[in-house]
């Protein structure tokens, strides 16, 4: 128990520490930006007035970090009284402060569109799940036969296939050729297949892979034997039993990609112009250079990967007793 | 060595070939406007038909080999060298050393989603080439020093690099003339994957708009360019044959580096 609760700390403690790094890269980021923000903002017209005001309040003013250098002063201390520590101060109470273009606060424009890409993300694993599990279990209990070659076949080429082919070529058919169903947007509940099927077929891929792989494994083991012995059929050994321990480490894969998912669904959101946060990111952060708006989407999507990605490895070590131990 | 692996190198050959000889293979010049004839369908003389502005599409995706090869190398040079020898530190020096990078920085760079870390990049500096191949090369060289740190552990084990420290060789001597060769068969599979990766990245942030500006012939860039509901309606060619080039990059480098990884793993090779 004390051993457990130390390895939970452990990785709680090393999950802080990488977002505190995430934090300190994108507040720093900023400053890579070459020439001065808000010129580029206001544009070369802006008056000098105008660029000193918008400077002050959106903090551009003060100093960006604890110490600074140039050529002119060497290094100077600036003290507490920087933009690093107002970052941090604002997010410890959900403040990422605000767009430069709209002025709205930048949380609540995130929070805005969180909901459809996370919408997304969770379509797109179901498709997945749905096509990887029957997949893999049939290639893995066939092995070696022709299906499964087929199915090995078939998950390469989703995994090759990248979003931004794969997307227009569904289109082409489904939208183009069938007309089954709208090519962009968002308007009906059918418009998330296209762009589901899109984010999820690289992992329904990878997942059938590993369902398979993991297949094999499991029905070398002994339990399997004493499964059969007992008279039970095929199918109660293959999904009962083979299917139960073999799904761990695609339990794994699956929290690790609901990270990726989301971060991938940028590409997929501006394929069908999915009003979600990879597009807010494109358009309006990057497209229109609000910068305090990308430091925000940057910063919430990764953190949710992290946290994914811990969340599994906790889930992980509870499904199998053999990782508990070791 | 199997089917697929033999099949990933052949196209991978190809690609590096049409690479290379692009001005004498390609038919026409890959900047030269025709706007009388524009969006052509595939004929004998535009093989692959014409774009929005009348360029011959099959020039424009032999020249965008060029284009991913060079990404494609310099991104897996640069990180390979980074990373393995970052990874060597790692796993030859060990204790605090190991912990800082293998436990940290290995975990900060692993923990951020790749492809967003080049789209942040790539935001606050400004698209271009030289700046995509940085912002790939800082997401990419992670993956050579965890291989390098892995086998560093493993050799540094063996007996003749024991022997080799008894008979008085500095580590520098050790890791260079003993331990990198004997850790050369896993990073080819890396590079292998990396180069796919490489290629992959190059063109989705080129089709995000974060890459190589037009005009220049990169396939992501093509695609974004044609895959507009009414080009896909009357003119399809133009987002497919760049679509194939690079889905069959990609595949070819997968292949190539599962098969090799497969060989060099008799464990894999087995099941």
């Amino acid at each position: 128990m004390k051993y457990k609760l130390l390895s939970f700390a452990r990785q709680l403690g090393v999950m802080l520490l990488v977002i505190w790094t995430v934090v300190t890269l994108v507040t720093l980021l900023i400053e890579l930006v070459p020439g001065d923000p808000a010129t580029v903002i206001l544009g070369e017209t802006a008056t000098q007035e105008q660029i000193e005001n918008f400077r002050i309040k959106h903090g551009l003013d003060r100093p960006a970090f604890f110490f600074s250098y140039s050529s002119d002063d060497g290094f100077k201390w600036n003290g507490t009284d920087n933009r690093y520590l107002d970052y941090w101060r604002g997010l410890m109470v959900g403040d990422l402060g605000r767009s430069f273009r709209t002025d709205q606060p930048v949380t609540q424009l995130i929070f805005e569109r969180y909901p459809s890409t996370i919408e997304l993300a969770l379509a797109a694993m179901l498709v997945a799940i749905a096509i990887a599990v029957p997949l893999g279990v049939v290639a893995g209990t066939n092995k070696n036969k022709l299906i499964d070659n087929l199915a090995s076949f078939v998950a390469l080429l989703g995994i090759s296939l990248p979003t931004f082919v794969l997307g227009p070529f569904l289109v082409y058919v489904f939208a183009v050729k069938l007309g089954w169903f709208a090519p962009t947007g968002s308007a009906y509940i059918e418009d998330i297949v296209l762009p589901a099927v899109t984010l999820g077929a690289a992992l329904s891929a990878i997942l059938t892979r590993m369902v398979r792989s993991s297949v094999i494994e499991e029905l070398g083991e002994d339990y399997v034997r004493t499964a059969r012995a007992k008279g039970l059929s095929e199918r109660v050994v293959v999904y009962k039993h083979v299917l139960k321990n073999g799904l761990i480490p695609v339990v794994t894969v699956l929290g690790l990609q609901l990270g990726v998912l989301l971060a991938g669904s940028i590409i997929t959101e501006k394929i069908f112009n999915w009003q979600g946060l990879g597009l807010l990111l494109l358009d309006d952060g990057i497209g229109k250079r609000d910068y305090r708006l990308v430091q925000g989407c940057v910063l919430v999507i990764s953190v949710t990967f992290i946290v994914a990605n811990t969340l599994t490895d906790l889930v992980y070590r509870r499904l199998d007793p053999r990782i508990r131990l070791s | 060595m199997n089917r697929l692996f033999y099949i990933g190198l052949t196209i991978a050959v190809l690609f590096i070939a049409a690479a290379v000889l692009a001005p004498i293979i390609s038919t026409h010049d890959p900047f030269t406007q025709d706007l009388a004839l524009r969006y052509a369908g595939p004929s004998t003389d535009h093989w692959f038909g014409t774009d929005a502005l009348g360029r011959d599409v099959f020039s424009r995706v032999i020249y965008g080999a060029r284009i991913s090869l060079e990404v494609g190398i310099s991104v897996v040079l640069v990180s390979s060298v980074i990373g393995t020898l970052i990874g060597a530190l790692a796993g030859f020096y060990g204790g605090i050393v190991d912990k800082f990078l293998s436990g940290y920085v290995f975990n900060v760079f692993l923990a951020f989603p790749g492809l967003l870390l080049a789209i942040a990049m790539v935001a606050f500096l400004g698209a271009g080439l030289g700046k995509m191949i940085l912002a790939l090369c800082v997401i990419g060289w992670v993956g050579y020093a965890r291989v390098m740190r892995g086998q560093v552990l493993k050799v540094r084990e063996y007996d003749y690099v024991m022997a080799a420290r008894a008979l008085g060789a500095s580590n520098l001597r050790i890791i260079f003339t003993h331990i990198l060769p004997n850790s050369i068969q896993p990073l080819i599979v890396q590079a292998s994957l990396g180069m796919a990766g490489a290629v992959l990245s190059e063109a989705s942030l080129s089709f995000l708009g974060l890459g190589i500006p037009p005009p220049s012939p990169s396939w992501g860039t093509m695609i974004e360019e044609s895959r507009s509901f009414d080009i896909l309606t009357s003119s399809p060619h133009v987002m497919f044959f760049p679509g194939i080039a690079i889905a069959l990059t990609v595949l070819a480098f997968n292949f190539l580096g599962d098969g090799l990884r497969e060989y060099l793993d008799p464990k894999q090779r087995a099941r």
